[in-house]
């Protein structure tokens, strides 16, 4: 399914990103990483000194569509697979990914960028290139046999 | 405080996500898809987010403390392994998969698609593997 051309709308909510990372930065002292932040209220050892302060974050995204919704009238348009299979699995490599690489693409992608971090640069090409890969093998090469 | 501040700066890249276009999946594959359909409109997040946080880094590097904190807590590891680049790789391989990374994958929860369940359920459960390897001796063990 084709997508329209959003450059404005794209420019101005990662200019919305930038501000929620520059706040946590100079008022928290902390990332802005989301994996490690939902990792962070999940056990094994649950961060409990940062426990509410890291829940509030994540309530805060829960809340973003309500918002928007309440303001604009309009539900944000989602498109996704509705292949279970490829819900699992994609959730599943997604979060194994994330927890080993510690970080995704807020805390590598935006912060790690951000900070210039050698690091980063090398986990953010490395998604992006795999991830890449992946919807050419399954838009191309599958041919949409499976979506 | 810090609670609060979390709370506003949660909903601020919430809002981010979705204004966006970063919680579409369909968008996101489209980005992905250099040689399809391809939709650029993401590489301009990347470029707005950055371009507000970057001088927020170079300022904190020359702070002592944040507002609300006795210290920055920054990374300081600068060691390329085979963690970061298979996790990396492996992240980047369900992204592309299904269109989504954690952030938008929470943002989602209260959106159109009753499928994210599904997503959200095993990534949760890829991240306490992991969590849990970690805190073992072994390939993922931290210490």
């Amino acid at each position: 399914m084709e997508t329209e051309f959003t450059p404005i709308n794209s420019l101005f909510g990662g200019a919305l990103i930038g501000i929620s990372v520059l706040m946590l930065l100079l008022l928290n002292g902390r990332i802005a990483g989301i994996s490690g932040i939902v990792s962070s209220v999940l056990p094994p050892d649950v961060n409990k000194p940062r426990f509410f302060e890291n829940a509030a974050f994540i309530l805060g995204l829960i809340l973003a569509i309500p918002l928007v919704v309440f303001f604009s009238g309009n539900t944000p348009s989602q498109a996704i697979t509705s292949n279970a299979f490829l819900l699992g699995a994609g959730g599943l490599l997604v979060g194994i990914g994330a927890a080993t690489a510690n970080g995704c693409t807020s805390g590598h992608g935006v912060c790690g960028l951000s900070r210039v971090s050698k690091r980063s640069i090398i986990a953010t090409v490395t998604f992006m290139t795999a991830a890449a890969v992946t919807v050419f093998i399954l838009r191309h090469v599958l041919g949409g046999v499976v979506s | 405080m810090r609670i609060i501040v979390s709370l506003i700066a949660g909903l601020i890249f919430g809002l981010g996500l979705v204004i966006s276009g970063m919680a579409n999946p369909a968008k996101v594959q489209n980005f992905l898809d250099v040689f399809g359909i391809w939709d650029p409109s993401l590489a301009f997040v990347m470029a707005g987010a950055i371009a507000i946080s970057a001088p927020g880094f170079i300022f904190a590097h020359h702070s002592v403390k944040p507002v609300f904190g006795s210290e920055f807590n920054i990374p300081t590891n600068q060691i390329v392994d085979q963690k970061l680049l298979l996790g990396s790789a492996t992240f980047g391989i369900g992204w592309g998969i299904v269109g989504l990374c954690p952030g938008p994958a929470i943002v989602a929860l209260t959106g159109s698609m009753s499928e994210i369940v599904v997503f959200l359920a095993f990534m949760i459960a890829g991240l306490v593997v992991v969590k849990t390897l970690k805190s073992e001796p072994g390939i993922f063990s931290t210490t």
